[in-house]
C-alpha cells in the first residue's frame, strides 16, 4: 500500500466502510492510502482495475461517488463524509 | 454569451507564464484547468502540499513552480480550477464543465497549454491493480505525501524514473530495484548530441546526480528486455527476463508525449510526426501559432521541451496574443520576445541528447497476448491481425476493434497502437494518420448539455 507522510483530517466511506482521508486530496489518493487498490471491474471482461495515471487521462480509476457513476477518482477532491463505492462494469443508464 | 479576449487552457508552466505575461500587457485573461490547483503535473501541489526541503531532488524545480504560481495569482488573471474543457468550436466558442455545470465563452484568442501524458509501456499484466505510471506515483507524493510501501519496482527509462527513485530514497523508501529497459548502444547515439546538450549542462549534471544517488545507495539496477506483471486480482510478482521477483508495486515509465487530444479534434489544425520524439505534434511557428487563426499552443502539448522551455513558450505565445489583440505592434512584440526566444533555444539544447538516449521502446517486443488498449481490452495480437487483414491505420483499427474508442479516447493507447501498426505494416509511423479525436474530448452528461440551453 501507500503510507501517508502527513496526517489525515477527516473520514470518508468506501463501500460503506469508514476510512481516514485528508480534505482536498484526491479520492484516489485517499483510497490508496487506506490500502484500496481495486477501484472497479471493467465493463468488457470484469477484470479488476485501479488507478494508473493519476492525472485524468486513463479513466481506469472510475468509481461511484454519492450515487453518480463514472467519476475519475483521481480528479474528485475529498470532502468530509464523501461516500464512494466500487464501480462494477459500465455506468447504468440514468445513473 | 460571455466574451474572453484570451482564454488559456492549462495552468502548468506554459499556461501560468502566459497568463502573467498577457496580464502584464493589459489583456483580460481567463485561465481554465481541470485540476483543483495550479501547477500542471510538474509543479503539482507546489506551494500547497508539496514543499520539498532545499537540496531535495526536485526542490529547484518546485521553487521555479512556486514563482510561476504566485506570479499568475497576483496577475489578476481569472483562474478557474476543476474546469474541464471538452469542446472548441470553429467560431472560437469554448465549452467546459465546472462544478457539475456546463459553461461557454467566446474566445478571441485561444492558447492551449495541455501539457503531456506518460507514454504507454504495454507489458503483460500492466492492467493489474498495483501497476501504475512513475508519474502517477510522483503525483501521489506531491499531492498527498503518499509513499509506496513494500517491494517497489521501477521499470522503463527516462529522467522522471530516476528523479522519482531519488525522491523515494530521500524520503527513506528503498526501491526493490530499477529495471532499465533503455536500448543498448545509447552512448554512440548520444555522443553526436553531446556538444549541443552541453549548452545547458545543468540538466545532465542533475540527471547523473540522480542516477549516482541510486547506485550509491546500493539499489539494484537490472538491465532488462522483458518485464511482466503477475498476480491474481492484484500485482504480486514480476517476471524479468525469465526470473521472478515478489512485487507490491510496479511503476512504469517510457517518457512523455504531447497531449494533442484537443488540437487533433480541430478540423484543419495541422500536425506532423516528430521523428526524434516519436510522436505527433501540432505544426507551430516560433510564436506558437497553429495552422488555425487565433489558436496557439505552448508548452509540452506542442512538443516535449520540459518545464522551463514551456514557461518561456507561454510568455512568447502571450506576446503574440497581445499583437493579435492590438495591445502590441509586431515590432514591440519582436523586441520583447527576443531574449525569451534565445533563452528557449538554450533550454531546448539538451533535447536531442535526451531523445537519442531514450527512444521509445519498440513495439515489436510487445507479445500478441498483451493488452495495448486498456479501455476496450484490445491485445497487440488483435491489432496485428487487423493489419494482416489490410487495416491501414489507427482510425480504421478503431472502427474494426474499438481500440482507442473507450473512455480515455486513445489518450493512453494511441501512441502504442500507432507504433504497433507502423511496425506491423513495415512503414514509417509518420506515414500513418494520427488517431482522430472528437468533441467532447472528455465525457459530459446530457444534463450538463441541457443546462446550456438555459442561457449561460
Amino acid at each position: 500500500m501507500f503510507r501517508r507522510s502527513g496526517p489525515s483530517d477527516c473520514e470518508i466511506t468506501w463501500n460503506g466502510a469508514t476510512i481516514p482521508a485528508r480534505q482536498g486530496e484526491s479520492l484516489a489518493a485517499a483510497l490508496l492510502a487506506a490500502g484500496v487498490t481495486h477501484f472497479r471491474d471493467t465493463a468488457v471482461s470484469g477484470s479488476p482495475r485501479g488507478p494508473f495515471c493519476m492525472m485524468g487521462a486513463c479513466f481506469d480509476c472510475l468509481v461511484e461517488v454519492g450515487g453518480v457513476a463514472n467519476l475519475q477518482a483521481c480528479l474528485v477532491p475529498v470532502t468530509p463524509g464523501l461516500e464512494a463505492r466500487m464501480q462494477i462494469g459500465a455506468r447504468a443508464a440514468g445513473n | 454569451m460571455r466574451q474572453a479576449p484570451l482564454l488559456i487552457l492549462g495552468a502548468g508552466p506554459a499556461g501560468l507564464a502566459a497568463a502573467s505575461e498577457a496580464r502584464a500587457q493589459g489583456i483580460e485573461v481567463l485561465l481554465l484547468d481541470e485540476n483543483p490547483a495550479p501547477g500542471g503535473q510538474v509543479h503539482r501541489a507546489v506551494g500547497g502540499f508539496y514543499r520539498p526541503e532545499a537540496g531535495a531532488p526536485g526542490a529547484d524545480q518546485a521553487r521555479e513552480g512556486l514563482r510561476l504560481i504566485q506570479a499568475a495569482a497576483a496577475s489578476g488573471a481569472e483562474c478557474r480550477f476543476g474546469a474541464t474543457l471538452w469542446a472548441v468550436q470553429e467560431d472560437g466558442v469554448v465549452s467546459w464543465s465546472e462544478g457539475g455545470r456546463a459553461h461557454q465563452v467566446q474566445a478571441s484568442v485561444l492558447l492551449l497549454c495541455p501539457g503531456a501524458t506518460e507514454r504507454a509501456l504495454p507489458i503483460p499484466g500492466w492492467t493489474l491493480p498495483g501497476v501504475m505510471g512513475v508519474g502517477a506515483a510522483q503525483i501521489l507524493l506531491k499531492t498527498a505525501g503518499l509513499l509506496p510501501e513494500g517491494r517497489v519496482w521501477l521499470a522503463g527509462q527516462g529522467p522522471l524514473l530516476w528523479l522519482y527513485a531519488a525522491q523515494l530514497l530521500d524520503k527513506g523508501v528503498r526501491p526493490a530495484g530499477i529495471l532499465d529497459l533503455s536500448p543498448p548502444g545509447m552512448n554512440w547515439r548520444a555522443a553526436w548530441h553531446l556538444p549541443m546538450a552541453l549548452r545547458a549542462p545543468g540538466y545532465l549534471a542533475q540527471g547523473l546526480g540522480w542516477m549516482w544517488r541510486i547506485r550509491r545507495a546500493g539499489i539494484p539496477v537490472i538491465r532488462a528486455r522483458e518485464v511482466a506483471a503477475l498476480g491474481e486480482g492484484r500485482l504480486s510478482a514480476i517476471a524479468v527476463d525469465g526470473r521472478t521477483f515478489p512485487a507490491d508495486w510496479l511503476l512504469l515509465h517510457d517518457g512523455v508525449v504531447p497531449n494533442t487530444q484537443v488540437t487533433r479534434a480541430l478540423p484543419g489544425c495541422a500536425h506532423i510526426w516528430d521523428q526524434a520524439q516519436a510522436s505527433f505534434r501540432p505544426v507551430l511557428d516560433a510564436w506558437g501559432n497553429t495552422s488555425l487563426e487565433g489558436l496557439l499552443v505552448a508548452g509540452d502539448g506542442g512538443g516535449i521541451g520540459g518545464a522551463r522551455a514551456a514557461a518561456l513558450s507561454g510568455r512568447i505565445a502571450a506576446l503574440e496574443a497581445a499583437r493579435w489583440l492590438g495591445f502590441l505592434t509586431a515590432d514591440q512584440r519582436d523586441a520583447m520576445a527576443g531574449p525569451l526566444l534565445h533563452r528557449r533555444a538554450a533550454e531546448l539544447a539538451p533535447r536531442g541528447l535526451l531523445d537519442a538516449i531514450f527512444p521509445p521502446l519498440p513495439m515489436a517486443r510487445v507479445a500478441d497476448a498483451t493488452v495495448v488498449c486498456r479501455c476496450e481490452e484490445i491485445t497487440a495480437g488483435r491489432v496485428r491481425a487487423a493489419v494482416a487483414l489490410g487495416v491501414q491505420g489507427p482510425n480504421q483499427v478503431k472502427a474494426f476493434l474499438r481500440a482507442g474508442m473507450g473512455a480515455c479516447q486513445g489518450r493512453v493507447c494511441g501512441p502504442a497502437v500507432h507504433a504497433l501498426m507502423a511496425e506491423a505494416r513495415g512503414v514509417d509511423p509518420g506515414a500513418l494518420e494520427p488517431l482522430r479525436t472528437r468533441f467532447p474530448t472528455k465525457p459530459v452528461t446530457v444534463g450538463e448539455l441541457a443546462g446550456l440551453a438555459g442561457g449561460e
